[in-house]
């Protein structure tokens, strides 16, 4: 549905996005991650067609929307970042004027303005001004505005900033509902948020693609994927750290934590190791030596750990992982 | 066709009704009648001509009045599009620039065509007190509603420069104020003879003096065609240019 081949930006000399290749198809909802800056909404801007590429192309639907925008563009609900709106007009103004640029007339109009109404919940603000809005209110009307034709694609920019707990959940909710029919790119840095909703993530760092993979799959290039914690009473930590490197298919342990009579330590997988070996073998070892652990499981990686090591990486400030 | 025509239709329409859902509309439309009572009456010495016309003390005033007004009415054109980014969600629906650019032009035009119809009760006067000549009075109002629209291609233009509303006002009475004074009698006495014909050739004031004269020149109508065309076109290669970064 949305092809993006060797994407590139320059500003002046600055490369905002160097090269950044994809495809998503119907159905799949597409988290796009990265620092500030990476480049995420650049992206976003030339698949929108808002700013045309220094180089490569994006075609929507067939459509390749340097050559042919209109017919692409009509494919496309956009989310802008900030969620902007005309201030001055009241929410049914603004959402009645957007369905008429998307060439919804008449009886159509109104039915499209009523049915985004509904799913973004502004019945009670349906005839106020725009500027007298909650920012929640005023996210919730620029997504309307998205959504108000029905489109095939939905390109949201960070869709949930700004919103309180509520509303993110709400926000999310339906950016998964919609999903199953549409395709949905969307931007983001919380990454809970990823592995809420995304069925695929990419992560962009300094205009470049640097992960690409379900939430599962990035999850696995983490440090920790597929460790063991435990915490034992009463064992000290040099006796649980010598013992634990030695059990199979152990590559090494560490100590995580420590404290009057507590040792919280953990044990990562060698390499090859099949899943659950570690695990069994660590149960073992507690059994033999007759420790009280109160807390035995296996890790299953966690995101903001594979993010952080990917992009700073790439931006050369690696650092100590824990 | 028709759907940019439609589109055309849809952000004028939108334009327009904004200027009225606001104060600002109101009060402009009273200070334009107040500013043209005070000048016709008192400083045009209308009265004391005892003529019937409104050439020298009603529509003399109009390239000057323009001058600050029709930078107050279209220096939000752009600049606020800029300002709040809904320029990123106007661009991005299905429609091209142009549609976009000539659409917001068209519901301003019309603004000040609406205020410019308000002034009716000038013509009824002189038409009550003599014998007035309507053909006259006629162009004298199309000259008027083209040197708006003129003025309004520029604060278009240089609305779209900036994002901030009051340079975009400041810059756009600059340029109009040159397109005034090389026709202004005082500043082309200044100028070598084989230049005069040049640059008040160029300027808006000669145009708009000739429709005072009952006259619809083509090269005026070409004049004040082209001076929209031009600005407006220059509109959209700023924004092209704003868009390519």
């Amino acid at each position: 549905m949305i092809k993006v081949e060797n994407l590139e930006k320059h500003f002046g000399t600055k490369r905002a996005v160097a090269g950044v290749t994809f495809s998503v198809e119907r159905g799949e909802i597409l988290g796009f991650l990265g620092p500030n800056g990476a480049g995420k909404s650049t992206t976003m801007r030339m698949i929108t067609g808002f700013i045309p590429p220094t180089a490569g192309k994006v075609t929507v639907g067939g459509h390749d929307m340097a050559e042919d925008p209109i017919p692409a563009k009509k494919l496309i609900g956009y989310l802008p970042e900030n969620a902007p709106s005309y201030t001055d007009m009241t929410v049914y103004g603004f959402l009645a004027f957007c369905a008429e640029l998307r060439g919804l007339h008449g009886d159509a109009r109104k039915q499209a303005v009523h049915r985004a109404v509904e799913m973004c919940f502004l019945e009670p603000v349906l005839h106020q001004s725009v500027d007298t809005l909650s920012k929640g209110y005023r996210h919730r009307t620029c997504l309307a505005q998205s959504i108000i034709h029905d489109p095939q694609v939905l390109i949201l920019d960070e869709p949930t900033d700004g919103l309180d707990p509520n509303q993110k959940h709400e926000a999310r909710q339906l950016i998964r509902r919609m999903g199953e029919k549409k395709v949905i790119i969307f931007s983001t840095h919380i990454l809970e948020e990823v592995e809420a909703v995304c069925t695929r993530a990419i992560i962009i760092d300094r205009g470049r693609i640097v992960a690409n993979g379900t939430p599962q799959e990035l999850k696995q290039r983490s440090e920790v994927a597929g460790a063991v914690s435990l915490r034992v009473i009463g064992v000290s930590a040099d006796t649980v750290k010598i013992r634990l490197s030695s059990v199979t298919g152990a590559r090494k342990a560490t100590i995580v934590k420590e404290d009057a009579n507590s040792v919280w330590a953990r044990a990562y997988p060698a390499e090859g190791s099949v899943n659950g070996t570690l695990a069994r073998g660590v149960a073992e070892v507690c059994v033999k030596e007759g420790w009280k652990f109160e807390e035995l499981h296996t890790e299953e990686g966690r995101l903001d750990e594979v993010f952080r090591s990917i992009t700073w990486s790439e931006t050369g400030k690696k650092e100590e992982k824990p | 066709m028709s759907d940019s025509v439609q589109n055309i239709k849809t952000i004028a329409k939108r334009e327009l009704s904004g200027y009225f859902a606001s104060p600002v509309a109101y009060v402009f439309i009273v200070i334009w009648l107040l500013l043209n009572g005070f000048f016709t009456f008192s400083l045009g010495g209308f009265f004391e001509m005892g003529q019937a016309s409104l050439t020298m003390s009603f529509f003399r005033w109009h390239p000057w009045l323009y001058l600050f007004l029709v930078p107050a009415v279209g220096m939000r054109l752009w600049s606020e599009e800029r300002r709040l980014h809904t320029m990123e969600l106007l661009l991005t629906m299905p429609i091209t620039s142009w549609q976009a650019i000539i659409g917001k032009f068209i519901a301003s035009w019309l603004f000040l065509i609406i205020a410019l119809a308000l002034t009716f009760p000038v013509v009824i006067t002189v038409c009550y007190l003599g014998d007035a000549d309507l053909g006259e009075i006629f162009t004298g109002y199309v000259g008027s509603a083209l040197l708006a629209g003129g003025y309004l291609a520029v604060t278009s233009m240089t609305s779209s420069m900036t994002r901030n509303q009051v340079i975009s006002f400041i810059v756009s009475v600059v340029v109009c104020f040159f397109l005034l004074l090389s026709g202004f009698e005082p500043v082309t006495d200044l100028l070598p003879n084989w230049l005069v014909g040049i640059v008040t050739s160029l300027s808006s004031l000669t145009h708009f003096i000739a429709f005072q004269k009952g006259v619809l020149d083509s090269r005026d109508l070409i004049y004040f065609g082209s001076l929209i065309g031009f600005a407006l076109f220059l509109n959209g290669v700023i924004i092209r240019n704003l868009r390519a970064g």
